[in-house]
């Protein structure tokens, strides 16, 4: 891979980018290196088969009438077979069907929170980093304040607040997680506001909001999409801990981490019900994982805090 | 820039962080769930009891009395009382805090006795297996969560070989040894008792790693990056030049300026397991914070869960000042980052 690199007119991370238009340009130039690379490759791979799955959870499944409340007391804890590929559950449901529909919560999770949390992060990120002075000082303290407790437990402080349910879990974890986009973006915007082609922007009068969003922005897009990546694997990581801790996803409810509490406590005999489903979030955070890494490696992001 | 400006800037910073917090976790607890008294006393309490507990805890006073009164308490050592236990929430976190601690510490162990030497021999032998054997390694470390790590632990060495005991710090029959300090692997040393000793070490093997497994790829990887690039510079170059020996070369110039970058994040890494610790904790049974906490939670316990989120935040933010200020004693330069 090295050597492709160098013979490419690659740029590297030092050279800002200024405009939208240079960022287009940049993922076209670095898709060549992620077809390249089989770990990203396979990390795509892996995300897009899972949401595939997920979409289309009602009609790959066997049995989708099992994601609910469903029983059938004839085939309870029948061990992985052809017909029940992961096996069955304690009221006969099947395993594999539950895991696929349990992956739409978990992707649904990811999407909710880094819907809410990022956009959020990312304003006052770039507001912290471009007026420095006391509105930065307060903004960066505050997110000192949030960084100070495990996501976990925060998510579980304010979780305790409500009922449980996956809804309040993932606003719960939102109102966390804007944080680490907010110390990424500052960083980068602090980094890049003094750069000629801003103060250039700042001299013909553009707008607060025209510099921000159309100068500044594009340079924390590669960094962006890194870290969104890679914390949507981290954000269903610990979703899934909520859940096994009986605080997110609700039983009859298909969530991974439900289903992993509850086979818990038939181990060791029915192991299935607790490896499958152990194995589908391994299998879908490593996807996320491997993606982040290729597409750092694909956009030469070598910022702080990813 | 003079070490004790340093010292004194990041401590001040510390109590900043600490006071911020306790306005979150007293917004948290007193302003989002409504009527913590109507929460604790259940839907059908009359009103008569319900303004009579609401006095009782102050909560007729306006807000920022109150604040005023939770910190008054909090340096009287007094955290309110648990609903659930009718103990004073101090006086239960002392009971559970060091069993959780313990299993932390132990992690940590485990983070620096194998994630450190991985990480220096892999940017040793950049590329090699074992670099690559690495790669591997931290990517399952961040992909597998904590309680699937615990749970297939038990299921090989536990329910397969029978090596390793599935739950609990002590085996059933073995009588603890007299509490000194509460962490069972001290205790025991301090009464001499090898057997408890051997004991608590075998329960305590699986829930740390569990713990662990997570830091120990992130440690090895931050290591191994930062000794390659150490390994890169001109005066180790120079140092080869002159014929120092490698082993000299490794140990003498290399090792210090490496361990800087994973030492800086090892708080990070300690605030992630004592999380993590909650979830394993409820795979292992093992009665530490977790069980108290997780049981505050569904039962609503606004003063133990406040008490218990504070004290995990104190535990936080203590250990990266620690961190920090050791960071910096080691390591000028990130001082004088500090004062730009």
């Amino acid at each position: 891979m090295e050597a492709d690199e160098s013979a490419l007119p690659l740029e590297g991370s030092k050279i800002t980018i200024t405009s939208w238009m240079a960022f287009k340009d940049k993922i076209g130039r670095g898709w060549y290196r992620f077809r390249r690379n089989p770990i990203s490759l396979a990390g795509g791979s892996m995300v897009l088969l899972v949401i595939l799955l997920a979409i289309l959870a009602p009609y790959v499944t066997p049995y989708p009438r099992h994601a609910g409340a469903f029983t059938d007391f004839s085939s309870t804890f029948q061990a992985p077979s052809g017909s029940h590929w992961f096996g069955t559950d304690e009221v006969g449901r099947d395993v594999f069907t539950r895991v696929i529909f349990g992956y739409r919560v978990s992707l649904m999770m990811a999407v909710v929170v880094l819907g809410l949390s990022v956009p959020f992060g990312v304003f006052l990120g770039l507001v912290a980093g471009y007026f420095s002075g006391r509105i930065e000082t307060v903004i960066m303290r505050t997110t000192d304040i949030f960084l100070a407790l495990p996501p976990l437990v925060m998510a579980l402080a304010i979780c305790s607040a409500f009922t449980p349910t996956i809804e309040k879990a993932m606003l719960a974890v939102a109102s966390i997680w804007w944080t680490w986009h907010c110390r990424l973006i500052a960083g980068i915007t602090r980094s890049i506001k003094t750069e000629e082609f801003v103060q250039a922007s700042q001299a013909i009068g553009s707008s607060h909001a025209r510099i921000l969003f159309k100068d500044i922005l594009p340079n924390c897009a590669s960094a962006l999409m890194v870290k969104i990546t890679l914390d949507a694997g981290f954000v269903i990581l610990v979703g899934a801990g909520l859940s096994f801790l009986g605080l997110g996803v609700q039983p009859p409810k298909p969530g991974l981490g439900t289903m992993i509490s509850y086979g818990a406590q038939h181990l060791p005999m029915k192991w299935w019900l607790t490896v499958f489903p152990s194995l589908a979030i391994f299998f879908l955070i490593l996807g996320f994982n491997l993606l982040g890494d290729g597409l750092r490696d694909m956009l030469d992001v070598e910022a702080e805090g990813i | 820039m003079k070490f004790t400006y340093f010292f004194t800037r990041r401590l001040f910073h510390s109590i900043l962080v600490l006071v911020g917090l306790s306005i979150l976790i007293f917004i948290i607890a007193r302003i989002l769930p409504g009527d913590p008294a109507r929460l604790a006393l259940g839907p059908f309490a009359s009103k008569e009891n319900v303004a009579h507990l609401r006095h009782e805890m102050g909560m007729d006073k306006p807000l920022h009395l109150q604040y005023v009164a939770y910190i008054k308490g909090i340096f009287h050592g007094d955290l309110g009382l648990s609903f659930q236990t009718r103990r004073s929430v101090s006086l239960d976190i002392a009971h559970y805090l060091p069993a959780t601690i313990e299993l932390v510490m132990a992690s940590i162990v485990w983070v620096l006795v194998i994630g450190v030497p991985f990480g220096v021999l892999a940017g040793r032998y950049k590329d090699s297996w074992l670099d690559n054997l690495s790669r591997v390694v931290a990517f399952i470390g961040v992909a597998v969560p904590p309680f699937v790590v615990g749970l297939m632990g038990q299921l090989i060495f536990s329910y397969g070989l029978g090596i390793l005991p599935t739950t609990g710090r002590l085996s059933l029959l073995m009588p603890p040894p007299p509490t000194r300090t509460g962490f069972l692997i001290v205790d025991s040393l301090i009464a001499g008792n090898f057997t408890a000793l051997g004991d608590a070490f075998v329960h305590i093997l699986l829930p740390s790693f569990a713990i662990a497994m997570t830091g120990i790829g992130q440690i090895a990887r931050l290591t191994r990056g930062s000794v390659s690039d150490v390994l890169g510079k001109d005066y180790i170059e120079a140092a080869r030049a002159f014929g120092i020996p490698d082993r000299y070369v490794t140990f003498k110039y290399m090792l210090k300026p490496s361990f800087i970058a994973p030492l800086t994040i090892l708080g990070l890494t300690f605030a992630s397991e004592l999380g993590n610790a909650f979830l394993v904790e409820t795979v292992f049974g093992w009665p530490g914070m977790a069980k108290y906490g997780i049981r505050a939670i569904l039962r609503k316990d606004f003063n133990a869960i406040m008490g218990i989120v504070l004290i995990i935040g104190l535990a936080f933010v203590v250990v990266n000042f620690i961190v920090d200020v050791l960071a910096g004693y080691v390591d000028p330069r990130i001082r004088i980052r500090e004062e730009e």
